[in-house]
């Protein structure tokens, strides 16, 4: 049973007259343990994929099936529990929390999973431990490089033991250098068994990936797999 | 959720604290409101309380009868009087009296001397029956006499503020005043009773009816005052009923006429002063409940500005997990700490106002506050907190995800 079963997904916008398909009848399955990049020129739909994958937003029609559960349907609420307890989502752009210092950002999925403090501080410590931050915990994110931000990110994204970690092009705001360090975590992170999928510009980084989709006016124009002898479809 | 709820009251308190000046302006209004209600109670609980008190020791039964000219008829030149044949007749027909005493104020100059010292004070014409109705008594000497007044003796007793005023010993018995070209010597000092809303009761002096009226040249232009306490089977409103009928009757008034004088118990005094209490109480209370409105408002206007500024806070926290009442959780609960900030502020405030008001005015009594006033002032704040706070936190728990996280 595949963990993602995506099928005929849609997303539409209307623009006035005009309608956007920014996903047009995408279907596409993804096992455990994938490693995944989602390619593509600007504009494809690949963050819209990847937004639809992570249950922050909702297809305009088609059926996704994440863990064996039908998900398209729910209500925001339901979405946030799911986003809680299967999601790790990481963005381009961190998105901490400003006011909020890196332990306190860790810990913040948590709350929502009613644990108590002490548990939470643990449990956080343990995961920016994971990304080698254990020395910064208390610093706020104004107060951290890129890199380190980025890896706050991961750290939060991971917290939960989610069952699959999502990032929108995660290095696009890093330089090169920051970048292999966080390819080498999401590399580590694969090889312990965590199922990734990562939106992407850049060659480089889709070739530490296992099974490259390629994405063109939000329809999947290929889906290779790579380093596994597998064609593409 | 318990544990929801105790992040989301540490993040409101963080983040009242990272906007102070802001925090504080918003609270503004609520602090005004809470403020001068408790300004207000405070100094009114303490007056009410010392009123009934002093109502009480005036001795609820007893009556005062005075003349009444409407305003009209004042212009006109007309004067309704109480004349000593009032007393006579209420004296023999009326039922139910314990005592009964004229009293008739000076009409020219209430001047007092004292050697060098001058002083003006209220000077009455009375009768021993003075002491029971208006239980008066004397702390020196003796009171007035019923023999006082059939030989129109000039003597007087004085308050212990004629006293001071006039620089008399400290024991003034058998000195000399000279009231009206007319030496008096004083025969008692009264016992001190202090002031009533800046009114000293210790600033007056008792001479014999008798001799008041003797010194009041045209006899036929007395008007009296009549004081009377009832005796214990009595009742006020039978009684009054009773001395109305009387003085109609004796006045000549026809059923279309008013009555020309006005029967006034200890206790309708005091519900007259309640009835004012009352009113400052509610233009007091209309006053808070628009201060408090747009405490409100401003509550309302400050949360709705900052949930836009947190917008991709917002999103964030949905993105992780967070569920609709996480985030209306938050918001509320900020906005309550805000209205609480501002009645405790107001609380404080109003507190020490009262304070101020009651010990800058002399005789004033102290500033008291019920506890039901404090619970009442932050359970309004309170309320005003989750009624403005409803709507921005509404707005936020209902933002959707990927909209707020694309908010610049
Ligand atoms: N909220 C929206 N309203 C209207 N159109 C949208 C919206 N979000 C995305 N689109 C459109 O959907 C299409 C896909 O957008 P998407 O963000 O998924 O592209 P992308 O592949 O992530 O591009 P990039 O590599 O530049 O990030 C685009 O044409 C975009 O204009
Ligand atoms: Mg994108």
């Amino acid at each position: 049973m595949s963990l993602i079963n995506l099928s005929n997904i849609s997303k539409h916008y209307e623009m006035g007259t005009q309608v956007v398909k920014a996903l047009d009848g995408i279907d596409i399955g993804v096992e455990q343990n994938e490693y995944l990049a989602f390619i593509g020129s600007s504009g494809s739909g690949k963050s819209t994929m990847l937004n639809i994958l992570g249950c922050l937003d909702t297809p305009t029609s088609g059926q996704y099936r994440l863990n064996d559960k039908v998900v398209e349907n729910l209500d925001q609420n339901a979405l946030s529990e799911i986003r809680n307890q299967e999601i790790g989502f990481i963005f381009q752009s961190f998105n901490l929390l400003p006011r909020a210092n890196a332990l306190a950002n860790v810990m913040q999925p948590l709350i929502y999973r009613s644990i108590g403090l002490k548990e939470r501080k643990r449990r956080a410590m343990q995961s920016l431990e994971r990304v080698g931050l254990a020395d910064r915990v208390d610093h706020l994110p104004n107060q951290l490089s890129g890199g380190q931000r980025q890896r706050v990110a991961i750290a939060r994204a991971l917290v939960t033991q989610p069952s699959i970690l999502l990032a929108d092009e995660p290095t696009g705001n890093l330089d090169s250098k920051t970048t292999i360090e966080i390819m080498r975590l999401f590399d580590e992170l694969h090889s312990e068994g965590q199922t990734l999928i990562i939106v992407t510009h850049e060659d480089e980084i889709a070739a530490h990936c296992q099974r490259i989709v390629e994405m063109k006016d939000g329809k999947i124009h290929s889906d290779s797999a790579v380093g596994l002898a597998k064609d593409s479809h | 959720m318990f544990f929801a709820m105790i992040e989301s009251a540490r993040s409101a308190f963080a983040s009242i604290l990272a906007h102070g000046l802001r925090s504080f302006l918003t609270t503004l209004g609520i602090v005004i409101g809470v403020a001068s209600v408790i300004a207000v109670v405070s100094v009114t609980q303490g007056m009410s309380a010392f009123i009934s008190d002093t109502f009480s020791s005036l001795g609820t039964n007893s009556l005062t009868i005075q003349s009444y000219t409407p305003f009209e008829d004042q212009m006109k030149g007309i004067r309704a009087r109480l004349t000593p044949a009032d007393l006579e007749l209420i004296e023999s027909r009326a039922t139910g009296i314990a005592s009964i005493t004229p009293i008739l104020a000076a009409n020219r100059s209430s001047q007092i001397k004292y050697g060098s010292q001058t002083s003006f004070s209220q000077i009455m014409g009375t009768t021993y029956a003075f002491q029971d109705v208006a239980q008066t008594f004397t702390q020196r000497g003796r009171f007035l006499a019923a023999t006082d007044n059939q030989t129109r003796r000039r003597i007087a007793v004085i308050g212990d503020k004629v006293r001071e005023n006039l620089s008399l010993p400290e024991d003034p018995i058998n000195e000399y005043v000279e009231i009206a070209g007319e030496w008096f010597k004083v025969v008692g000092l009264l016992e001190e009773r202090g002031e009533i809303m800046g009114m000293n009761r210790d600033d007056m002096v008792l001479v014999p009816y008798a001799t008041m009226v003797s010194l009041q040249g045209n006899q036929a232009r007395i008007d009296i005052q009549i004081q009377l306490s009832l005796s214990e089977s009595a009742n006020v409103d039978e009684v009054s009923q009773q001395l109305t009928t009387l003085l109609r009757n004796a006045h000549g008034l026809s059923s279309e006429e008013d009555d020309d004088f006005r029967i006034q118990t200890a206790e309708q005094l005091m519900e007259e002063f309640d009835q004012i209490i009352g009113m400052v109480t509610m233009v007091i209370g209309g006053v808070v409940g628009i201060s408090l409105l747009v405490g409100g408002i401003g509550i309302m206007n400050i949360m709705l500005v900052s949930v836009t500024e947190r917008t991709r806070e917002i999103g964030i926290c949905k993105a992780v997990g967070a569920k609709r009442h996480h985030i209306l959780m938050q918001f509320l609960i900020e906005a309550i700490l805000l209205s609480l900030l501002g009645g405790v502020i107001g609380l404080a405030l109003g507190f020490g106002m009262g304070t101020l008001i009651s010990n800058t005015i002399p005789g004033f009594p102290p500033a008291s506050i019920p506890l039901w006033s404090v619970g009442l002032a932050l359970g309004f704040s309170g309320f005003v907190g989750v009624l403005f706070g409803i709507l921005p936190a509404a707005k936020a728990a209902n933002l959707d995800p990927i909209d707020a996280l694309r908010y610049e």
